[in-house]
This record gives C-alpha cells, structure tokens and sequence, in this order.
C-alpha cells in the first residue's frame, strides 16, 4: 500500500501548481473569462507544450501513457486554479472516447492535434430528456449509403463553442433507452446540419446546445463498433467523473484553506472571528469532508488504474457521492464564514462555491451515484 | 387551539382571491416568475404599478399597519389569509427597507412631521428606502460601526463607509444608523438618521455578487450635511430602535409563504423533468429528499403562526423570531438547491440577457430566475444578522446561557 506519488507524477503536479501560482491568478482568470471564447488560446499552447494534453494518451499515439492517477493530479490542479479553459471537454471527453475507440486513421487524425493543441473536441452525449442516463439517446442515425445521417438534439455540450470536431451519441437501432444500439460518430464542427447556441455557463464554462438536423457523415465516422457506443460512453464518462471530483477536491481544498485564512483576519466584537468556537468547529468540518473526499479520490483513481470493471464503477460512483455531499458543505460554508465577502463576484470563493455547486450535477448527482453504488 | 377557518373568513379569502386575479392575472404572475431580470431597477413595470395603486385605493397596502397610517383592521386570522394568498399568486410587495422596517420605526418613534413626510409615500411606493447599517468593519458585530455624525448647529456633518446597502443605487433615501458619541459601551452613542440620497457627499459603487447582480451596493458619506430634524427619536438612543426594527425584518426573511411557493413550483419541475422515460418525481429518493423539506416547512409554516398569534395579542415578536431566520433561510436555500439539482445538466447554463431576449431561455424557463434566487439566497443566512448570531440571541435571550 502506498499513497505517495512516483517522481514523474510528483513532476507533473510541480509543474501544474507552478503554472496555477504563476500565471492563473485571479485576476488573469477574470480577464481570459471576459474575452470572446471565454478561456486563452496562449494558455491553451502552454498546456501543450508542458505535455498536459498529452496525458492520458498512449505513447503509440505521442501521449504519455499517464492513467487515472494522473488524470487526477492534472484535475486536481486545475481545479485548485478553477481554470476555465476546455481541458475536460477536449483530453477527457472527446479524447476518451478517441482513446477507447479510435482506430488507426481516427487516432492519427485527432490525437496527435490535440496533443499539440491544434484541434479541441466535445462531447456531445446528453440530452433534452436524458438527464444522467447515458443511454438515454433519443438522436438518430439512420444508415445512408455507406454513411449515416443523424438527427437531433444534444443538450449542455461542455467546450462546444470552441470544438473543431464533436463525439456525438446516436442511436443506430433498439428502443429509446437500450444500452445496445448506441453508436458514436465524429462529426466535424462546421458540418452541414449541425448548428450550436453557445452560451457561458453559471460556473464560468462554455457550452452550446448542439442541433444535429440531417448532417451527413461517412462510414469512416464510426467511432468503435456500431452500436456498441455505450460501453465505450460509460468508460469515459467514469473517467470524466474522477476528473470533475478531482477538480472539486482542489476548489475544496482553496475554499477550507482560505477560510481559516480569512477567520483568521476578520475581526469582530473584539477578535478575529477564528476565535468563536462554532467557528472552528465548522472548520473542522470543512478540513474532514475534503480529507474524506480526497481519500474517496485516491480510491477511485487507483481502482480505475487496477482495471476497468465493476470494482473501479463502483470506485468512482463512491468518490462522486462522497464529492457531491463535501463539496456542496465546504463550498457553502465558505461562502457563509466570508460574509458579504463571500458573495462577491470579486472574491474568489463564491465562484469555487458555483463550481462546486455544479460539479454536483454532472456526471451524475448524489441519488444517482448512491443508486450506482449499490447496484454495481 | 383551533386552525378552522369560519365563514366570515373565507368570504374575506374569496375577497382576497377576486382582488388578486383582477390585479395581479395568471399571465402577469408567469411573466414575472419565468424573468431572469433579477436587478432592481428604477421605477415600476407598469403591471406592478397597476397593483400597488390597487392595494392603496382599496386600502390594502399595508395591512400591519397602525389604521391611522393606512393599516387594515383585520384580525390575525385575516392577516394569515392575506398572506398566504398574495404569496400563493406571488405578488409584489412593496419594498421591505419602507414598509417593513422603517415605517415601524416611524410610525413608533418618528415625530409627526417625519410621520406625515414619510409614511404616506412609503405606503404608496412613491420614495424607495435602503438601509444604512452594515460597515466594512461592521457586519455581525453591527454596534462596532464608524460612521460618524457631529453636530454643527442645525445639521449633521456624516462621514463614513456603508457596506452591502441593498437597493442604494434605486433609493430615494437611507436610514443609517451613526455614531453620535463615543460612549463607553459602543450600543449607545449610536444614532438614527434618514438621509435623503440626493445629499451632496454621497457617492454610491455597485458591488457586483454572484451571478453578476447588481443588488448592493458600497455608500461612501462625505461631509454629508443632514437636517436635525431627520433625527429619529432621542440622539444615541438608535440601537434600541435599530434592534426592534430588526426583529421585523427576521420575521420577513423567514418566507414561509415564498418557500412553499418554490417547493410547488419545484414539485412542478420534478415532474416535467424526463428521467427513465419518466419523470424525475418518480425517483423514490429525489422524492423524499423534498418530501422531507415539506415538512421542515410544515413545522417552520405553523411556528410562524404562533409566532404571530403572540404578536396579535401585543407587542413585537419576540427573540424566538430567530427560530424563524434560521429555519426559514435554510430551508429556502434547500428548496433552491434541489431545484438546481433538478435541472440536471440545465442548470449550466446562464446566458447573457440579450441572448435570452432575443432567442428565448435555454432549457426550462425557470432555470435563470432559479439560480439567481439560488446564489442571492445564499446571503439570506448572512444579512439580517447571520445565523450565528441569530443562535447567539436565542442562546442568550431564550435559554440564558
């Protein structure tokens, strides 16, 4: 048993935290939100060039061959940071589903782009209708000579205004919510048919509701086998969660640290208000739910590392019930032991509050993960 | 011990039903409820208007008030109804900082020139209040404050800085609590002042909360010159009447009748949102997690009765109004979570208003107005004296300790 991180992985989270102390202050995040994507080109280069994006990719493919241990450092950083630009949507969304699934020519046509940072995907998997169920998937692909043609609506696509291509879920054949039948298909951003309303999300995002309305696509777009789409969603998803856990134990870890600070300066009736008893009480608090978050993290990363299977499922659907009910407690009381401050949009413990406040939402809440937990 | 109500008032809540329907229709209420405006701006829409100038013709807009005043002489009883009816159809109020908190005041302690002055435009909502009393180094411990007011012959002179003052940028006038004297118990020495916001020195700076409302805002007082006669009762007696006043506003924050608002309308969203082929108010556990908030709010709705059955027969509430600040901002904030948690992936997005405006919401129309009530409410634990304290007064007031 060892929780302490390899050399390699220690280097990676040394370079992660140089980059949120250096360069992704406050303020700078403030600035790169306002602009028109919402997140830095220049940023985006860096990532690429200190081989963040490469991470999770296998070295065949000019990744790294980093797995979910890695993932989480990388998460668990940005999310220290709140960093904004598409890292989830593009690596680890439409990444992972090239990861599983690509062949040969797919892999070569997008990995190594987004490895070097020229190319950004989405994930385009929810639905109007769907709300956690993966294989709730009402868009259709209907065989069209060699290809298929796809239509429908695909809901809260996170990085879809700056994505060059989509992974998009369609159903091929069965029922409404049959986990067989489920195919995913890349699809260019500019293709005929496909339209998006972008928008900013409440937590600082990008996203667009994608419409698919008769967009043609080759046989060549198959992503994986046909219908066998869902497996494959259900793996990067899993994956995705331990990210946005990841991510939700850093905000946590900035929300309970720069509380203490906080109490520890505020004076009121006389005294910093650190003093008061129902205070540091609360505080405590706040310092165990993100340790028992964190120890949930580890254990979902090294499951998911292990193998994927029942054991990681299970794993991560803990971390995320563990994530949803800690972050939501620490996000909110920081907000609360700030005062008027915490309210602020200038402060930045009310934006890791709106985070924290939807991390909880995706990927699946605590009822649906409590659910997964006990039926897996 | 009896909760029936009697004929004579269910022909008074008829009454009431008719009033609401012919001022304040169904289509109205949707327009207002789906909004994601959520500022407060200058001036009334026209419907809003429409129902202020109803209740003050029919004599209805404030019915807590003395009679003399514009009061009604409705019973508890009566008072309950009107309540819960104009809550139900969510109709405007008038604003708090006038009729709730400092018309009290005024209408107890004010001279009869402030009370002519005042009270008739506070009834009408013809001049718009905010409240002077949070200080950057003043907020839980509200009696610490700096602002200073001295006396130069018929006036005061006021410097200082308040903090989180709601609605300043809209208001007419503030009443603002001062220190007079540097007593030696920082409570006394502390005065009460209503200053007209067009006074030169006053400058007031938006500041922007989550989700980018603009609701408060920082007023800085420079050699702010202010009439003696703006004096509210005796100088350095402020606190006491701050305090009395501040026991109303706990008791409105509390908003029972707006949280069983939301939860029906929360009810409504869970069974509009898919899930399995279903709907989200099929899922046993989403369920009882608002089932459990209903009746939170059941036992928090008829600790409020009691709360104003002892106020009916005499005086102010008293500290167990803290009961109602706590609970009620808790489970308000509850029932705000759970319905964010019930747009799913829908409660992501928070488009600009242009967008909106021109394109429509995105996803269910309540998610805009949903989460700007969600983030603002997260202050409701906070203002008004926080939590915290609000368990310090019982503590100390209720059980001695």
């Amino acid at each position: 048993m060892d929780f302490s991180l390899s050399e390699e992985q220690t280097l990676l989270k040394d370079s992660l935290e140089r980059f949120i102390q250096n360069d992704y202050d406050f303020d700078t995040r403030r600035k790169v939100m306002a602009g028109e994507e919402g997140f830095s080109r220049e940023n985006w280069k860096q990532f690429a060039e200190l081989g963040w994006l490469a991470v999770p990719f296998a070295e065949e493919d000019g990744g790294i061959g980093g797995g979910a241990i890695e993932l989480m450092i990388v998460m668990e950083q940005l999310g220290r940071g709140l960093v904004v630009e598409p890292y989830l949507a593009t690596v680890i969304l439409a990444g992972g589903a090239l990861k599983y699934a690509g062949n040969e020519a797919q892999k070569g046509a997008y990995l190594g782009a987004i490895i070097e940072g020229s190319k950004m995907g989405a994930l385009a998997f929810a639905e109007p209708q769907s709300r956690f169920n993966l294989a709730d998937v009402a868009t259709t692909a209907t065989a069209d000579g060699d290809g298929y043609v796809l239509s429908g609506h695909k809901a809260v696509v996170l990085g879809g205004p700056s994505a060059d291509f989509f992974v998009v879920s369609a159903r091929t054949s069965g029922g409404p919510r049959d986990a067989d039948g489920i195919t995913l298909f890349l699809v260019d951003g500019d293709a005929a048919g496909l339209s998006r309303r972008d928008y900013p999300t409440v937590d600082g995002l990008r996203a667009s509701e994608v419409t698919l309305d008769g967009v043609k696509v080759g046989a060549d777009a198959v992503l994986g086998t046909v219908g066998g789409g869902h497996a494959v969603l259900e793996q990067v998803i899993d994956e995705a969660t331990l990210a946005v856990g990841a991510e939700a134990v850093g905000g946590m870890e900035v929300c309970y640290k720069d509380t203490v600070e906080y109490s520890k300066q505020r004076v009121q009736f006389g005294q910093p208000i650190g003093k008061f008893q129902v205070l540091q009480h609360r505080m405590v608090d706040m310092f165990m739910e993100y340790e028992q978050a964190k120890s949930m993290m580890y254990l979902a990363a090294m499951r998911l590392d292990e193998g994927y299977g029942a054991v990681a499922k299970k794993a991560v659907s803990g971390f995320k019930v563990q994530v949803g009910k800690s972050g939501r407690f620490v996000g909110q009381q920081a907000v609360q032991l700030h005062g008027g401050m915490g309210m602020t949009e200038e402060l930045n413990i009310g934006h890791y509050f709106k985070r924290l406040t939807m991390i909880d939402t995706t990927f699946g809440n605590v009822d649906f993960h409590l659910k997964r937990y006990g039926a897996v | 011990m009896d909760l029936a109500l009697t004929d004579a008032d269910l022909a008074f809540q008829a009454e009431v039903r008719e009033f609401i329907n012919t001022y304040w229709p169904e289509d109205v209420r949707r327009a207002r409820a789906t909004s994601s405006r959520f500022e407060e701006s200058r001036g009334h829409s026209p419907e809003v208007r429409r129902w202020i100038d109803a209740l003050n013709e029919r004599g209805w807009a404030v019915p807590n008030w003395p009679q003399e005043w514009g009061g009604t002489d409705w019973n508890p009883t009566q008072k309950y109804i009107w309540d819960k009816e104009t809550a139900k159809a969510e109709c405007p109020q008038l604003s708090a900082f006038g009729a709730r908190m400092l018309a009290p005041v005024l209408y107890t302690w004010g001279t009869d020139a402030q009370k002519n002055e005042f009270l008739p435009k506070i009834r009408e909502e013809r001049m718009i209040w905010c409240q002077g009393y949070s200080e950057p180094g003043a907020g839980s411990d509200l009696a610490g404050l700096a602002t200073r007011a001295v006396r130069e012959g018929d006036e005061y002179v006021v410097n200082g800085t308040k903090l989180w003052t709601s609605g300043a940028h809209v208001a007419d006038w503030m009443f603002c609590l001062v220190r007079t004297e540097s007593g030696a118990k920082k409570q006394e020495g502390i005065s009460f002042l209503l200053i007209d916001m067009k006074t030169p020195g006053i400058t007031v700076n938006p500041v922007y909360i989550l989700g980018g409302i603009h609701s408060v805002n920082e007023v800085e007082l420079k050699d702010v010159r202010v009439p003696v006669e703006n004096l509210v009762g005796e100088e350095n007696k402020g606190w006491t009447y701050a305090k009395g006043l501040l026991t109303h506003e706990r008791t409105g924050i509390a908003g029972v009748a707006r949280s069983e608002v939301q939860l029906a309308r929360l009810k409504r969203i869970a069974q509009e949102t898919g899930m399995d082929g279903g709907s989200l108010w099929d899922d046993p556990a989403f369920r009882t997690r608002v089932t459990e908030l209903e009746v939170d709010l059941e036992a928090l709705s008829v600790t409020e009765l009691r709360v104003l059955a002892q106020v009916a027969q005499g005086g102010a509430p008293g500290p167990e109004s803290s009961i109602l600040k706590i609970r009620g901002t808790e489970i308000g904030q509850a029932i705000a979570m759970m319905t964010i948690e019930a747009f799913g992936y829908y409660g992501m997005p928070y488009p600009e208003q242009t967008l909106i405006d021109n394109e429509g919401p995105i996803g269910n129309p309540y998610v805009m107005p949903t989460m700007k009530g969600m983030l603002y409410g997260r202050a409701s634990s906070i203002f008004g004296g926080s939590n915290e304290i609000q368990k310090n007064i019982i503590s100390k007031a209720v059980l001695g300790l």
